[in-house]
């Protein structure tokens, strides 16, 4: 039987395992939302704007670990993902991004809605077609899944052209792929492996920077072993925040810079670093030039490519973190524990404790601080909800006060920071994971880009809470004029629209928070309620976020004030 | 470490719409600083080569190789010593012949270079030099007194021994 494109695309999907599509109509698409509705397993869910859909999908494939699918039109449809594939290369995100496209004749004569997605597209996704023959469609498609589902995972764009989606030809979905360039490398060459156990089982001061990639390659278990084996101080990078649980000894904090005072100060001092899935990125490194002076670096990384990319690496290993992990275990020597090395970060602990954590989550006066209100959300939930992080201020305290007990339960946008981001991200991961909590903390400003995907969490009737910390400022770039431009504040106050009246408009249920006895009560109103709920905290206005190493200092520069 | 230093890649790719627009947007994008790049069919028909010459030294190219290896239609990338590969390159120049006496005298220098002459005009020569880098920039250095017009290259194109 003969299908048309559109239907094939929708065949192919189902044979890839997609059960939800994040999308938004319009003409060059039309085709496929025609289709979809005889595809009642493929869920699709209604955003309020592509940039929504793009966000989702990246919420809901980094809970699922797989690729998920966002839907969009041509032209401004295309362009409106484009910051969303921007942040799914940076932070590895497996997402297929699918657009409609004029018909092919009308290709290259700047039709209505014409846009060249394939040339916009190129540089922010690991790889993208352009589709003009239904014929190419099911290739694609499984193409796509697999690129951007395996190796370092990352986003695919399939640009496909109306008249395509009308073609009708037989349906057959090919059994293999043909990619002659492209096969990643899982297990690590062992000579480089059995250098790596030595340097480690020779090491007084070892030091584990665990990334995404322990996340994204389930090496949870892995990562423990190895740092209960040989007693190996595990920091995070942001996106590798909830690969070990909080309350782990090993556990010496975040590293960054916001990150904890104790595991910055003492990068420096390590002897040997053991660096997985993770890229060294400038908000890790601080001034590279003082970088790691004493350290033997192992960095094990999936992308070829980030082996010696920022700093120079004494052995590079090429794999998947978890093959990598299960082939070194067995080469380490068991320690009988670093108690003088635990104790350097354990001292640098207590300072921060002192100085910077306590005020900030027991304050006894004064207007709210955001730690307290995400601390009691930790102690509420047990550390055990799934948190999706917006970008500035509160994302940091979500970082930094959120103690996560579950694995893989954080997420953020990291690499390209992307304002706007967890509001409808979080739409992806509670689609996800249905039966989980999900809260997502976003600031007045960061929430103010993406707001209107509250009409979707209505619409869907998505079981998630909103915590809205309002401090009436873009309070990360405040705090950097603060600090650096002499307090010059230039475009950082904001007049903010009602947000009780505005949650109410898209019918879901709020409250405002301003005094100190409140928090809790609001949060667990929130929880008992079934269904989305927003809490508005009203917050001190100029709070900072500390630690900090300033831009282009050394780790070993951070401030605690 | 010498400045200026150049090094040759010599990348297999599979012959697809996009891989020029792919190569290029990297070098941009990760800066690297190229002195040519030539692109052509290969003897297998699903495959193009790319000879490519960047500034930089072996950690530069390293990093370039890398960088090439995310583009999926690149099959292979070499970064082959000097000595391994035989490289050419084609030079056309137009030199002017309104000086007495200077039409002999550049068809001697381009006997000597094996340079062919194409095109004679009362007015100037056309002639087409292949070899190295070296061996063009010296004919063209020779030329230079006669009046270049014009001079175009090809960058570099290079097969394994």
């Amino acid at each position: 039987m003969k299908l048309t494109g559109a239907e094939i695309l929708c065949e192919s999907l189902l044979k890839e395992g997609v059960e939800v599509i994040f999308g938004y109509p319009g003409g060059a698409i039309m085709p496929v939302y025609d289709a979809l509705t005889r595809y009642p397993k493929l869920r699709h869910i209604l955003v309020r704007h592509e940039q929504g859909a793009i966000h989702a999908a990246e919420g809901y494939a980094r809970s699922t670990g797989k690729p998920a699918v966002c839907l969009v039109t041509s032209g401004p449809g295309a362009t409106n993902v484009v910051t969303g594939l921007a942040d799914a290369i940076l932070d590895s995100v497996p997402v297929v991004a699918i657009s409609g496209q004029v018909h092919s004749h009308l290709i290259g004569g700047d039709a209505f809605q014409e846009t060249d997605v394939v040339g916009i597209t190129a540089m922010v996704t690991k790889h993208n077609y352009l589709i003009m023959k239904a014929s190419e469609i099911a290739v694609s498609v499984k193409e796509a899944f697999h690129i951007s589902g395996t190796g370092r995972p990352g986003p695919v764009v399939i640009d496909i052209t109306k008249d395509a989606q009308f073609e009708k030809i037989e349906f057959n979905y090919p059994e293999k792929i043909n990619l002659p360039g492209y096969n990643p490398t899982v297990k690590g060459n062992m000579h480089q492996i059995e250098r790596a156990a030595e340097f480690i089982n020779q090491s007084s001061k070892p030091y584990i920077f665990a990334g995404h990639g322990v996340l994204i390659s389930h090496a949870e278990k892995e990562l423990l072993e190895l740092s209960e084996k040989a007693a190996i101080p595990v920091g995070t990078t942001l996106h590798g925040i909830s690969c070990i649980k909080r309350d782990h000894p090993n556990y010496i904090g975040w590293l960054g810079m916001h990150g904890n005072l104790a595991p910055n100060k003492c990068v420096n001092k390590a002897d040997v670093v053991i660096a997985l899935g993770m890229r060294f990125d400038d908000r890790v490194t601080g001034r590279l030039n003082d970088y790691l002076p004493h350290a033997t670096i192992i960095h094990v990384d999936i992308d070829p490519a980030e082996l010696g990319k920022n700093v120079k690496v004494s052995v590079p290993i090429v794999g998947d973190v978890k093959e990598v992990l299960k082939s070194l275990l067995p080469l380490i020597k068991e320690s009988k524990g670093r108690k003088e090395w635990f104790d350097m970060f354990k001292d640098y602990d207590k300072v921060e404790y002192e100085k910077v954590i306590r005020p900030e989550i027991y304050p006894r006066k004064g207007p709210l601080k955001m730690s307290e209100i995400v601390k009691k959300l930790s102690d509420i939930t047990h550390g055990k909800s799934r948190i999706v992080a917006d970008v500035g201020q509160h994302q940091m305290i979500a970082c930094r006060y959120y103690e996560y007990k579950k694995h893989d339960s954080f997420v953020t946008s990291g690499g390209l920071g992307t304002m706007g981001f967890a509001l409808p991200a979080s739409i992806g991961v509670k689609v996800a994971k249905p039966n989980d909590e999900v809260w997502t903390i976003v600031g007045d400003g960061s929430f103010q880009m993406t707001m209107q995907e509250m009409a979707t969490i209505a619409q869907e009737n998505l079981d998630i809470k909103i915590m809205l910390l309002n401090n009436n400022f873009l309070g990360m770039v405040r705090q950097w004029q603060q600090l650096f431009f002499d307090k010059n504040y230039s475009s950082v106050s904001l007049k903010n629209p009602d947000f009780m009246k505005l949650s109410e408009g898209f019918g879901i249920p709020s409250e405002k928070v301003t005094e100190r006895k409140d928090i809790e009560g609001a949060i667990k109103r929130a929880r008992k309620h079934k269904g989305p709920y927003l809490i508005e905290f009203v917050v001190e206005k100029e709070q900072n976020i500390f630690p900090m190493i300033p831009q282009g200092a050394s780790v070993d520069e951070i401030r605690i004030e | 470490m010498k400045q200026n230093k150049f090094s040759t890649l010599i990348v297999t790719v599979q012959n697809k719409p996009g891989v020029l627009y792919r190569i290029s947007g990297l070098i941009r994008k990760r800066r690297f600083n190229i002195a040519s790049l030539t692109v052509s069919a290969t003897e297998d028909p699903d495959m193009s080569r790319f000879t490519i010459v960047v500034e930089g030294d072996k950690e530069t190219v390293e990093k370039m190789a890398k960088q090439l290896y995310r583009i999926i239609e690149v099959i292979k990338v070499n970064e082959p010593e000097e000595d391994s590969i035989v490289a050419r390159e084609l030079g056309l120049i137009k030199v002017s012949t309104t000086k007495t006496g200077s039409k002999g005298e550049i068809s001697l220098i381009a006997d000597h270079f094996r340079a062919k002459v194409i095109q004679v005009t009362p007015e100037y020569m056309m002639l087409e030099i292949t070899g190295n880098e070296e061996k063009i920039q010296g004919f063209y250095k020779n030329m230079k007194k006669y009046g270049v017009m014009e001079f175009v290259r090809t960058g570099r194109t290079a097969l394994f021994k």
